[in-house]
Protein backbone atom coordinates (compact mmCIF):
# COMPACT_ATOMS: atom_id res chain seq x y z
CA UNK A 1 0.00 0.00 0.00
CA UNK A 2 2.74 2.34 0.64
CA UNK A 3 4.02 1.23 -2.71
CA UNK A 4 1.31 2.75 -4.53
CA UNK A 5 2.55 6.94 -3.49
CA UNK A 6 3.36 8.06 -6.65
CA UNK A 7 4.43 11.85 -5.20
CA UNK A 8 7.73 13.01 -6.63
CA UNK A 9 7.90 9.24 -8.96
CA UNK A 10 9.72 9.93 -12.22
CA UNK A 11 8.16 8.18 -15.50
CA UNK A 12 11.16 7.14 -17.88
CA UNK A 13 10.18 7.94 -21.51
CA UNK A 14 11.62 9.50 -24.92
CA UNK A 15 8.93 12.03 -25.18
CA UNK A 16 10.25 15.61 -26.71
CA UNK A 17 8.94 16.53 -22.58
CA UNK A 18 11.30 13.99 -21.22
CA UNK A 19 14.35 15.42 -23.19
CA UNK A 20 13.60 18.87 -22.47
CA UNK A 21 16.48 20.63 -20.65
CA UNK A 22 15.96 20.65 -16.75
CA UNK A 23 16.52 24.14 -16.70
CA UNK A 24 13.75 24.97 -19.69
CA UNK A 25 11.10 22.91 -17.45
CA UNK A 26 11.68 24.80 -14.39
CA UNK A 27 11.80 28.37 -16.06
CA UNK A 28 8.64 27.25 -17.90
CA UNK A 29 6.81 26.18 -15.22
CA UNK A 30 7.77 29.10 -12.75
CA UNK A 31 5.94 30.91 -16.42
CA UNK A 32 2.89 28.82 -15.70
CA UNK A 33 2.43 29.34 -12.30
CA UNK A 34 2.60 32.97 -13.04
CA UNK A 35 0.46 32.40 -15.35
CA UNK A 36 -2.23 31.17 -13.39
CA UNK A 37 -1.97 33.02 -10.57
CA UNK A 38 -2.27 36.22 -12.83
CA UNK A 39 -5.48 34.68 -15.28
CA UNK A 40 -8.69 35.99 -13.71
CA UNK A 41 -10.99 35.55 -16.31
CA UNK A 42 -12.01 31.87 -17.87
CA UNK A 43 -10.65 32.70 -21.10
CA UNK A 44 -7.40 32.82 -19.43
CA UNK A 45 -7.44 29.83 -17.49
CA UNK A 46 -8.30 27.89 -20.94
CA UNK A 47 -5.65 29.41 -22.02
CA UNK A 48 -3.29 27.86 -19.59
CA UNK A 49 -5.51 24.76 -19.61
CA UNK A 50 -4.62 24.38 -23.05
CA UNK A 51 -0.76 25.04 -22.40
CA UNK A 52 -1.05 22.21 -19.97
CA UNK A 53 -3.52 19.59 -22.32
CA UNK A 54 -0.70 19.83 -25.25
CA UNK A 55 2.55 19.80 -23.04
CA UNK A 56 0.83 16.51 -21.32
CA UNK A 57 -0.22 15.11 -24.42
CA UNK A 58 3.03 15.34 -25.93
CA UNK A 59 4.67 13.61 -22.84
CA UNK A 60 2.78 10.75 -23.26
CA UNK A 61 2.18 10.66 -19.36
CA UNK A 62 -1.21 8.81 -19.01
CA UNK A 63 -3.88 10.71 -17.22
CA UNK A 64 -4.37 8.23 -15.03
CA UNK A 65 -1.52 8.61 -13.28
CA UNK A 66 -1.60 12.16 -12.79
CA UNK A 67 -4.78 11.92 -11.58
CA UNK A 68 -3.75 8.57 -8.97
CA UNK A 69 -1.59 11.47 -7.93
CA UNK A 70 -3.98 13.55 -6.95
CA UNK A 71 -5.73 11.48 -4.19
CA UNK A 72 -3.99 12.06 -1.28
CA UNK A 73 -4.89 15.81 -2.22
CA UNK A 74 -8.44 15.38 -2.22
CA UNK A 75 -8.70 16.67 1.78
CA UNK A 76 -7.11 20.15 0.64
CA UNK A 77 -8.85 20.51 -2.55
CA UNK A 78 -12.34 19.72 -0.63
CA UNK A 79 -10.92 22.38 2.03
CA UNK A 80 -10.63 24.86 -0.39
CA UNK A 81 -13.95 24.69 -2.24
CA UNK A 82 -16.27 24.54 0.76
CA UNK A 83 -14.12 27.90 2.36
CA UNK A 84 -14.56 29.30 -0.55
CA UNK A 85 -17.91 28.34 -1.39
CA UNK A 86 -19.47 29.44 2.37
CA UNK A 87 -17.19 32.75 2.98
CA UNK A 88 -17.43 34.15 -0.42
CA UNK A 89 -19.65 37.41 -0.08
CA UNK A 90 -21.76 38.36 -3.39
CA UNK A 91 -24.78 39.79 -4.61
CA UNK A 92 -26.51 36.95 -6.01
CA UNK A 93 -28.10 34.64 -3.11
CA UNK A 94 -28.50 31.11 -4.12
CA UNK A 95 -29.28 29.33 -0.69
CA UNK A 96 -29.89 31.24 2.14
CA UNK A 97 -30.21 28.68 5.38
CA UNK A 98 -29.98 29.35 8.80
CA UNK A 99 -26.11 30.98 8.62
CA UNK A 100 -24.62 29.60 5.96
CA UNK A 101 -25.09 31.68 2.70
CA UNK A 102 -23.95 30.64 -0.54
CA UNK A 103 -23.69 32.82 -3.43
CA UNK A 104 -22.87 32.55 -6.75
CA UNK A 105 -20.35 34.59 -6.46
CA UNK A 106 -18.80 31.94 -4.11
CA UNK A 107 -19.45 28.96 -6.10
CA UNK A 108 -17.44 30.77 -9.24
CA UNK A 109 -15.26 31.39 -6.78
CA UNK A 110 -14.98 28.04 -5.74
CA UNK A 111 -14.39 26.37 -8.60
CA UNK A 112 -12.06 28.87 -9.58
CA UNK A 113 -9.61 28.22 -6.87
CA UNK A 114 -9.83 24.55 -7.03
CA UNK A 115 -9.13 24.68 -10.94
CA UNK A 116 -6.24 26.55 -10.12
CA UNK A 117 -4.99 24.10 -7.50
CA UNK A 118 -5.54 21.12 -9.98
CA UNK A 119 -3.87 22.75 -12.71
CA UNK A 120 -1.14 23.79 -10.06
CA UNK A 121 -0.42 20.34 -9.40
CA UNK A 122 -0.83 18.53 -13.09
CA UNK A 123 1.59 20.71 -13.99
CA UNK A 124 4.10 20.13 -11.17
CA UNK A 125 3.62 16.12 -11.68
CA UNK A 126 4.16 16.68 -14.94
CA UNK A 127 7.45 18.19 -14.17
CA UNK A 128 8.69 15.40 -11.88
CA UNK A 129 7.14 12.68 -13.83
CA UNK A 130 9.17 13.68 -16.82
CA UNK A 131 12.46 14.66 -15.29
CA UNK A 132 14.72 12.11 -13.35
CA UNK A 133 15.58 13.50 -9.61
CA UNK A 134 19.31 13.56 -10.86
CA UNK A 135 18.62 16.12 -13.70
CA UNK A 136 16.34 18.05 -11.88
CA UNK A 137 18.52 18.98 -8.82
CA UNK A 138 21.25 19.64 -12.56
CA UNK A 139 19.27 22.16 -13.53
CA UNK A 140 18.55 23.71 -10.26
CA UNK A 141 22.11 23.71 -9.23
CA UNK A 142 22.57 25.30 -12.70
CA UNK A 143 19.52 28.22 -12.19
CA UNK A 144 20.96 29.15 -8.71
CA UNK A 145 24.64 28.90 -9.74
CA UNK A 146 24.50 33.19 -9.89
CA UNK A 147 24.14 32.25 -5.98
CA UNK A 148 27.83 30.99 -5.53
CA UNK A 149 28.93 34.93 -5.70
CA UNK A 150 26.92 35.32 -2.81
CA UNK A 151 28.37 32.25 -1.15
CA UNK A 152 25.48 30.49 -0.94
CA UNK A 153 26.41 26.72 -1.06
CA UNK A 154 24.48 25.85 -4.21
CA UNK A 155 26.00 23.02 -5.06
CA UNK A 156 25.75 20.94 -1.43
CA UNK A 157 22.20 21.99 -1.28
CA UNK A 158 21.54 20.20 -4.90
CA UNK A 159 23.44 17.13 -3.59
CA UNK A 160 21.73 17.22 -0.46
CA UNK A 161 18.34 17.38 -1.98
CA UNK A 162 19.10 15.04 -4.81
CA UNK A 163 20.24 12.20 -2.29
CA UNK A 164 16.55 12.98 -0.74
CA UNK A 165 14.74 12.38 -3.54
CA UNK A 166 17.17 9.46 -4.36
CA UNK A 167 16.33 7.35 -1.01
CA UNK A 168 12.66 8.73 -0.74
CA UNK A 169 11.58 5.15 -2.93
CA UNK A 170 14.49 2.98 -1.04
CA UNK A 171 12.67 4.32 2.61
CA UNK A 172 9.91 3.30 1.65
CA UNK A 173 10.69 0.17 0.59
CA UNK A 174 12.20 -0.48 3.90
CA UNK A 175 8.97 1.13 5.98
CA UNK A 176 7.16 -1.50 4.40
CA UNK A 177 9.67 -4.34 5.05
CA UNK A 178 9.42 -3.47 8.73
CA UNK A 179 5.76 -3.13 8.81
CA UNK A 180 5.55 -6.91 7.61
CA UNK A 181 8.15 -8.48 9.69
CA UNK A 182 6.53 -6.58 12.93
CA UNK A 183 3.35 -7.31 11.18
CA UNK A 184 4.48 -10.95 11.54
CA UNK A 185 5.03 -10.93 14.94
CA UNK A 186 1.45 -9.86 16.13
CA UNK A 187 1.80 -5.89 15.92
CA UNK A 188 -1.58 -4.76 15.16
CA UNK A 189 -1.26 -1.02 13.66
CA UNK A 190 -4.68 -0.52 12.40
CA UNK A 191 -6.97 -1.19 15.99
CA UNK A 192 -6.65 0.48 19.16
CA UNK A 193 -7.23 3.90 20.42
CA UNK A 194 -5.28 6.91 19.20
CA UNK A 195 -2.63 6.64 22.00
CA UNK A 196 -1.82 2.83 21.27
CA UNK A 197 -2.01 3.05 17.77
CA UNK A 198 1.15 6.10 18.27
CA UNK A 199 3.17 3.87 20.57
CA UNK A 200 2.97 0.62 17.63
CA UNK A 201 4.55 3.06 15.63
CA UNK A 202 8.00 2.74 17.77
CA UNK A 203 9.14 -0.78 16.61
CA UNK A 204 8.97 0.61 12.46
CA UNK A 205 9.90 3.84 13.69
CA UNK A 206 13.08 2.96 15.61
CA UNK A 207 14.42 0.35 12.89
CA UNK A 208 13.96 2.60 10.27
CA UNK A 209 16.17 5.43 11.94
CA UNK A 210 18.45 3.15 12.61
CA UNK A 211 18.84 1.92 9.25
CA UNK A 212 18.70 5.60 7.85
CA UNK A 213 21.77 6.51 9.78
CA UNK A 214 23.55 2.95 9.07
CA UNK A 215 22.94 4.41 4.65
CA UNK A 216 23.99 7.50 5.71
CA UNK A 217 27.03 6.73 6.79
CA UNK A 218 27.92 3.98 3.89
CA UNK A 219 26.72 6.24 1.63
CA UNK A 220 29.63 8.85 3.02
CA UNK A 221 31.95 6.71 3.04
CA UNK A 222 31.71 5.55 -0.38
CA UNK A 223 31.43 9.03 -1.29
CA UNK A 224 34.43 9.67 0.59
CA UNK A 225 35.93 6.49 -1.19
CA UNK A 226 35.50 8.29 -4.47
CA UNK A 227 37.36 11.48 -3.17
CA UNK A 228 33.98 13.72 -3.34
CA UNK A 229 34.60 17.00 -2.03
CA UNK A 230 32.00 19.07 -2.56
CA UNK A 231 31.06 21.27 -5.24
CA UNK A 232 34.44 23.35 -5.67
CA UNK A 233 36.52 22.78 -9.21
CA UNK A 234 34.09 19.64 -10.10
CA UNK A 235 33.34 19.10 -13.58
CA UNK A 236 30.16 17.50 -15.14
CA UNK A 237 30.17 14.73 -17.28
CA UNK A 238 26.75 15.80 -18.52
CA UNK A 239 26.76 19.80 -19.63
CA UNK A 240 23.30 20.86 -19.71
CA UNK A 241 22.63 22.29 -23.07
CA UNK A 242 19.91 23.90 -24.51
CA UNK A 243 18.57 22.60 -27.97
CA UNK A 244 15.67 23.14 -30.51
CA UNK A 245 12.76 21.97 -28.43
CA UNK A 246 13.83 24.42 -25.36
CA UNK A 247 13.52 26.78 -28.12
CA UNK A 248 10.12 26.15 -28.90
CA UNK A 249 9.23 25.30 -24.94
CA UNK A 250 10.28 29.11 -23.91
CA UNK A 251 8.33 30.13 -26.86
CA UNK A 252 5.20 28.62 -26.22
CA UNK A 253 5.81 29.31 -22.61
CA UNK A 254 6.69 33.17 -23.08
CA UNK A 255 3.19 33.19 -25.31
CA UNK A 256 1.04 32.12 -22.97
CA UNK A 257 2.28 34.35 -19.96
CA UNK A 258 1.75 37.23 -22.17
CA UNK A 259 -1.26 36.37 -23.46
CA UNK A 260 -2.88 35.78 -19.76
CA UNK A 261 -0.92 39.23 -19.22
CA UNK A 262 -2.49 41.35 -21.71
CA UNK A 263 -5.89 39.42 -21.19
CA UNK A 264 -5.83 40.60 -17.70
CA UNK A 265 -4.54 44.08 -18.28
CA UNK A 266 -8.06 44.62 -20.40
CA UNK A 267 -10.11 42.69 -17.34
CA UNK A 268 -10.40 40.13 -18.86
CA UNK B 1 -2.57 -37.16 9.17
CA UNK B 2 -4.19 -34.30 7.84
CA UNK B 3 -1.77 -31.39 7.27
CA UNK B 4 -1.60 -28.65 9.14
CA UNK B 5 -1.31 -25.80 6.54
CA UNK B 6 -2.60 -26.68 2.93
CA UNK B 7 -2.16 -24.30 0.06
CA UNK B 8 -4.96 -24.16 -2.68
CA UNK B 9 -4.28 -22.98 -6.03
CA UNK B 10 -2.61 -19.70 -4.44
CA UNK B 11 -2.50 -17.08 -6.83
CA UNK B 12 -1.24 -13.29 -6.59
CA UNK B 13 -0.39 -10.68 -8.88
CA UNK B 14 1.05 -7.26 -7.66
CA UNK B 15 0.16 -3.72 -8.53
CA UNK B 16 -3.34 -4.88 -10.48
CA UNK B 17 -4.62 -2.65 -13.13
CA UNK B 18 -1.26 -0.76 -13.14
CA UNK B 19 1.43 -0.67 -16.23
CA UNK B 20 3.76 -2.38 -12.94
CA UNK B 21 1.65 -5.31 -13.21
CA UNK B 22 3.11 -8.64 -12.50
CA UNK B 23 2.19 -11.77 -11.49
CA UNK B 24 4.19 -13.62 -8.52
CA UNK B 25 2.58 -16.83 -7.96
CA UNK B 26 0.57 -18.97 -10.28
CA UNK B 27 -1.68 -21.94 -9.23
CA UNK B 28 0.20 -22.88 -6.77
CA UNK B 29 -1.08 -25.76 -4.34
CA UNK B 30 0.76 -27.98 -1.73
CA UNK B 31 0.06 -28.95 2.33
CA UNK B 32 2.52 -29.21 4.66
CA UNK B 33 2.66 -31.77 7.90
CA UNK B 34 3.47 -31.62 11.10
CA UNK B 35 7.39 -32.20 12.24
CA UNK B 36 8.01 -31.85 8.62
CA UNK B 37 11.44 -30.08 6.91
CA UNK B 38 10.70 -28.68 3.76
CA UNK B 39 13.15 -26.63 1.70
CA UNK B 40 12.50 -24.03 -0.51
CA UNK B 41 14.44 -23.09 -3.60
CA UNK B 42 13.99 -20.93 -6.49
CA UNK B 43 15.83 -18.35 -8.33
CA UNK B 44 15.50 -14.65 -7.18
CA UNK B 45 11.86 -13.42 -8.63
CA UNK B 46 10.46 -16.68 -8.52
CA UNK B 47 8.02 -16.02 -6.42
CA UNK B 48 9.53 -17.63 -2.94
CA UNK B 49 9.00 -14.48 -0.60
CA UNK B 50 5.52 -13.97 -1.96
CA UNK B 51 4.27 -17.43 -1.31
CA UNK B 52 6.16 -17.49 2.44
CA UNK B 53 3.75 -13.66 2.90
CA UNK B 54 0.89 -15.38 1.82
CA UNK B 55 1.27 -18.63 4.34
CA UNK B 56 0.55 -16.13 7.66
CA UNK B 57 -1.60 -13.56 6.48
CA UNK B 58 0.81 -10.93 5.57
CA UNK B 59 -0.64 -10.92 1.53
CA UNK B 60 -3.82 -11.87 0.65
CA UNK B 61 -4.18 -13.84 -2.09
CA UNK B 62 -5.67 -12.96 -5.50
CA UNK B 63 -6.95 -15.96 -6.15
CA UNK B 64 -6.72 -19.16 -4.12
CA UNK B 65 -6.55 -20.40 -0.43
CA UNK B 66 -4.56 -21.20 2.30
CA UNK B 67 -5.71 -23.48 5.51
CA UNK B 68 -4.54 -24.13 8.71
CA UNK B 69 -5.76 -26.92 9.97
CA UNK B 70 -8.65 -27.11 7.13
CA UNK B 71 -9.48 -23.66 7.74
CA UNK B 72 -9.12 -20.48 5.96
CA UNK B 73 -7.06 -18.23 7.38
CA UNK B 74 -8.88 -15.36 5.76
CA UNK B 75 -12.59 -16.55 7.10
CA UNK B 76 -12.85 -14.08 9.62
CA UNK B 77 -10.29 -11.38 11.30
CA UNK B 78 -9.95 -13.78 14.51
CA UNK B 79 -8.76 -16.42 12.22
CA UNK B 80 -6.37 -14.29 10.22
CA UNK B 81 -4.54 -12.42 13.85
CA UNK B 82 -4.75 -16.89 14.87
CA UNK B 83 -2.45 -17.38 11.73
CA UNK B 84 0.30 -14.98 12.47
CA UNK B 85 0.86 -16.34 15.98
CA UNK B 86 0.73 -20.32 14.53
CA UNK B 87 2.96 -20.10 11.85
CA UNK B 88 6.05 -17.69 12.05
CA UNK B 89 7.69 -16.03 9.43
CA UNK B 90 11.42 -14.85 10.49
CA UNK B 91 12.31 -12.73 7.10
CA UNK B 92 15.34 -11.80 5.00
CA UNK B 93 18.23 -10.41 7.83
CA UNK B 94 15.26 -10.14 10.55
CA UNK B 95 18.44 -8.06 12.58
CA UNK B 96 17.12 -4.84 11.21
CA UNK B 97 13.88 -5.18 12.70
CA UNK B 98 15.51 -4.72 15.94
CA UNK B 99 14.10 -1.96 18.13
CA UNK B 100 13.85 -2.37 22.12
CA UNK B 101 16.22 -1.16 24.07
CA UNK B 102 16.45 -4.84 25.97
CA UNK B 103 17.32 -8.70 24.43
CA UNK B 104 14.99 -9.92 26.67
CA UNK B 105 12.08 -7.08 25.50
CA UNK B 106 12.53 -7.78 21.89
CA UNK B 107 12.39 -11.11 22.37
CA UNK B 108 9.05 -10.51 24.42
CA UNK B 109 7.16 -8.55 21.71
CA UNK B 110 5.82 -11.09 19.85
CA UNK B 111 4.19 -13.01 23.12
CA UNK B 112 3.16 -9.63 24.37
CA UNK B 113 1.01 -9.07 21.14
CA UNK B 114 -0.42 -12.82 21.74
CA UNK B 115 -1.52 -11.29 25.43
CA UNK B 116 -0.26 -13.60 27.23
CA UNK B 117 0.57 -13.70 31.34
CA UNK B 118 3.69 -12.25 32.47
CA UNK B 119 4.88 -15.69 33.89
CA UNK B 120 4.45 -17.59 30.71
CA UNK B 121 5.85 -14.74 28.25
CA UNK B 122 9.07 -14.71 30.89
CA UNK B 123 9.18 -18.95 30.15
CA UNK B 124 8.87 -18.77 26.32
CA UNK B 125 11.54 -15.86 26.62
CA UNK B 126 13.90 -18.07 28.31
CA UNK B 127 13.13 -20.74 26.74
CA UNK B 128 13.67 -19.06 22.67
CA UNK B 129 16.73 -17.25 24.04
CA UNK B 130 17.71 -21.04 24.89
CA UNK B 131 16.76 -22.22 21.52
CA UNK B 132 19.21 -20.38 19.75
CA UNK B 133 21.94 -20.52 21.74
CA UNK B 134 21.98 -17.45 23.93
CA UNK B 135 23.41 -17.00 27.46
CA UNK B 136 20.93 -15.42 29.78
CA UNK B 137 23.70 -12.69 30.67
CA UNK B 138 23.14 -11.28 27.11
CA UNK B 139 19.21 -10.52 27.89
CA UNK B 140 19.75 -7.40 29.82
CA UNK B 141 22.10 -6.23 26.85
CA UNK B 142 21.02 -3.38 24.20
CA UNK B 143 20.23 -5.88 21.02
CA UNK B 144 22.10 -3.02 18.88
CA UNK B 145 25.59 -4.04 21.05
CA UNK B 146 25.81 -7.26 19.61
CA UNK B 147 27.34 -9.03 16.94
CA UNK B 148 25.74 -9.56 13.30
CA UNK B 149 25.31 -12.95 14.42
CA UNK B 150 23.78 -12.76 17.43
CA UNK B 151 21.59 -9.94 16.46
CA UNK B 152 20.29 -12.90 14.12
CA UNK B 153 19.68 -15.01 16.69
CA UNK B 154 17.81 -12.64 18.91
CA UNK B 155 15.25 -11.85 16.04
CA UNK B 156 14.75 -15.17 15.26
CA UNK B 157 13.97 -16.06 19.07
CA UNK B 158 11.48 -12.81 18.46
CA UNK B 159 9.58 -15.44 16.77
CA UNK B 160 9.96 -18.59 18.36
CA UNK B 161 9.00 -17.22 21.47
CA UNK B 162 5.22 -16.79 19.80
CA UNK B 163 6.31 -20.95 19.59
CA UNK B 164 4.31 -21.21 16.25
CA UNK B 165 3.52 -24.78 14.19
CA UNK B 166 4.89 -23.74 11.32
CA UNK B 167 8.53 -21.74 11.39
CA UNK B 168 9.13 -20.34 7.73
CA UNK B 169 12.91 -18.53 7.58
CA UNK B 170 13.60 -16.45 4.73
CA UNK B 171 17.34 -17.66 4.00
CA UNK B 172 18.23 -17.31 7.79
CA UNK B 173 22.16 -17.68 7.09
CA UNK B 174 22.61 -15.12 4.55
CA UNK B 175 25.31 -13.05 5.36
CA UNK B 176 26.72 -15.54 7.70
CA UNK B 177 30.08 -17.36 8.36
CA UNK B 178 30.11 -20.64 8.23
CA UNK B 179 30.28 -21.44 12.20
CA UNK B 180 27.12 -18.67 12.39
CA UNK B 181 25.08 -20.93 9.46
CA UNK B 182 25.57 -24.37 11.52
CA UNK B 183 24.41 -22.73 14.64
CA UNK B 184 21.67 -21.58 13.01
CA UNK B 185 20.60 -24.37 11.62
CA UNK B 186 20.97 -26.88 14.26
CA UNK B 187 19.35 -24.02 16.50
CA UNK B 188 16.36 -24.42 13.72
CA UNK B 189 16.35 -27.97 14.15
CA UNK B 190 16.43 -27.98 18.12
CA UNK B 191 12.81 -26.12 18.29
CA UNK B 192 11.34 -28.19 15.53
CA UNK B 193 12.59 -31.52 17.42
CA UNK B 194 11.06 -29.71 20.93
CA UNK B 195 8.07 -28.78 19.63
CA UNK B 196 7.04 -31.29 16.62
CA UNK B 197 7.04 -27.88 14.58
CA UNK B 198 6.87 -27.35 10.56
CA UNK B 199 9.84 -25.91 8.85
CA UNK B 200 10.09 -24.03 5.53
CA UNK B 201 13.34 -22.75 5.01
CA UNK B 202 13.61 -20.93 1.68
CA UNK B 203 17.44 -21.33 1.18
CA UNK B 204 20.21 -20.28 -2.01
CA UNK B 205 22.44 -22.78 -0.58
CA UNK B 206 21.60 -26.77 -1.86
CA UNK B 207 24.11 -27.69 1.20
CA UNK B 208 21.92 -26.23 3.72
CA UNK B 209 18.80 -27.58 2.31
CA UNK B 210 20.04 -31.11 1.40
CA UNK B 211 21.51 -31.13 4.75
CA UNK B 212 18.51 -30.10 6.43
CA UNK B 213 15.14 -30.86 4.59
CA UNK B 214 12.91 -34.06 4.04
CA UNK B 215 11.48 -32.26 1.63
CA UNK B 216 11.79 -29.32 -1.21
CA UNK B 217 9.71 -27.46 -3.01
CA UNK B 218 11.44 -25.67 -6.28
CA UNK B 219 9.54 -22.67 -7.49
CA UNK B 220 10.24 -21.21 -11.27
CA UNK B 221 8.29 -18.10 -12.29
CA UNK B 222 5.78 -18.14 -9.90
CA UNK B 223 4.93 -21.69 -10.55
CA UNK B 224 5.34 -24.28 -8.09
CA UNK B 225 7.60 -26.35 -11.07
CA UNK B 226 8.63 -29.50 -8.60
CA UNK B 227 7.94 -31.07 -4.83
CA UNK B 228 9.65 -33.90 -3.40
CA UNK B 229 12.31 -35.38 -1.11
CA UNK B 230 15.96 -34.06 -1.58
CA UNK B 231 16.92 -37.34 -4.01
CA UNK B 232 13.63 -36.70 -6.23
CA UNK B 233 14.42 -33.15 -6.68
CA UNK B 234 18.07 -33.37 -6.87
CA UNK B 235 17.77 -36.19 -9.32
CA UNK B 236 16.60 -33.70 -11.99
CA UNK B 237 19.96 -32.12 -11.91
CA UNK B 238 19.93 -30.96 -15.19
CA UNK B 239 16.12 -29.11 -15.25
CA UNK B 240 17.44 -27.26 -11.85
CA UNK B 241 20.76 -26.30 -13.81
CA UNK B 242 18.62 -25.12 -16.12
CA UNK B 243 16.58 -22.79 -13.79
CA UNK B 244 19.44 -21.16 -12.53
CA UNK B 245 20.22 -23.34 -9.55
CA UNK B 246 22.38 -25.90 -8.48
CA UNK B 247 22.80 -29.22 -7.02
CA UNK B 248 24.73 -29.50 -3.81
CA UNK B 249 28.44 -30.28 -4.09
CA UNK B 250 28.78 -33.37 -3.08
CA UNK B 251 26.39 -34.75 -5.13
CA UNK B 252 27.92 -32.86 -8.26
CA UNK B 253 31.38 -35.18 -7.36
CA UNK B 254 29.17 -38.05 -7.00
CA UNK B 255 27.50 -37.73 -10.55
CA UNK B 256 31.24 -37.51 -11.89
CA UNK B 257 32.61 -40.20 -10.51
CA UNK B 258 29.63 -42.26 -11.81
CA UNK B 259 30.15 -40.93 -15.00
CA UNK B 260 33.90 -42.03 -14.74
CA UNK B 261 32.38 -45.26 -14.83
CA UNK B 262 32.33 -46.00 -10.62
CA UNK B 263 29.22 -47.61 -9.53
CA UNK B 264 27.99 -45.10 -6.47
CA UNK B 265 24.88 -44.31 -5.61
CA UNK B 266 23.34 -40.74 -5.51
CA UNK B 267 24.64 -38.55 -2.75
CA UNK B 268 23.42 -35.44 -1.35
CA UNK B 269 25.03 -34.75 1.77
CA UNK B 270 28.52 -35.18 3.68
CA UNK B 271 27.44 -37.78 6.19
CA UNK B 272 26.04 -39.75 2.97
CA UNK B 273 29.27 -39.28 0.78
CA UNK B 274 31.61 -40.35 4.30
CA UNK B 275 29.64 -43.34 4.46
CA UNK B 276 29.68 -44.57 0.59
CA UNK B 277 33.31 -44.15 0.60
CA UNK B 278 34.11 -46.06 3.64
CA UNK B 279 31.88 -48.35 2.48
CA UNK B 280 33.56 -48.17 -0.45
CA UNK B 281 36.79 -48.96 0.88
CA UNK B 282 35.34 -51.77 2.62
CA UNK B 283 35.67 -50.22 5.70
CA UNK B 284 33.73 -48.96 8.76
CA UNK B 285 32.94 -45.98 9.39
CA UNK B 286 34.09 -44.41 12.81
CA UNK B 287 32.37 -41.04 12.95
Amino acid sequence: MLKDITLGQYFPGKSPVHQLDPRTKLIVLVGYIVALFVAKSWASYALCFGFLAVSIAISTIPVKSIVRGMKPLVLILVFTGVLNLFFTGGETVLVHFWIITITLEGVVRAVFMVVRILMLISATFLLTYTTSPISLTDGLESLLSPLKKLHVPVHELSMMMCIALRFIPTLIEETDKIMSAQKARGADFETGKLMDRVKALIPILVPLFISAFRRADELATAMECRCYQGGEGRTKMKLLRYKRWDMYAFAAGALLVAAVITLASFGL
Amino acid sequence: MTPVLEVKNLCHVYSVGTPFEHTALSDVSFCAHRGEYIGVIGHTGSGKSTLMQHLNGLLKPTSGEVLLDGKSIWADKASTRQARFRVGLVFQYPEYQLFEETVYKDIAFGPGNMGLSKEEIDRRVREAAGFVGLSESLLEVSPFDLSGGQKRRVAIAGVIAMEPEILILDEPTAGLDPSGREDILSNIDAYRQAKNATIMMVSHSMNDVAKMADRLLVMRDSLLAMDGTPEEVFRRASELVEMGLDIPEVTRVFLKLRSLGLDVPMVYTKEQAVKTLTALKGGVPNA
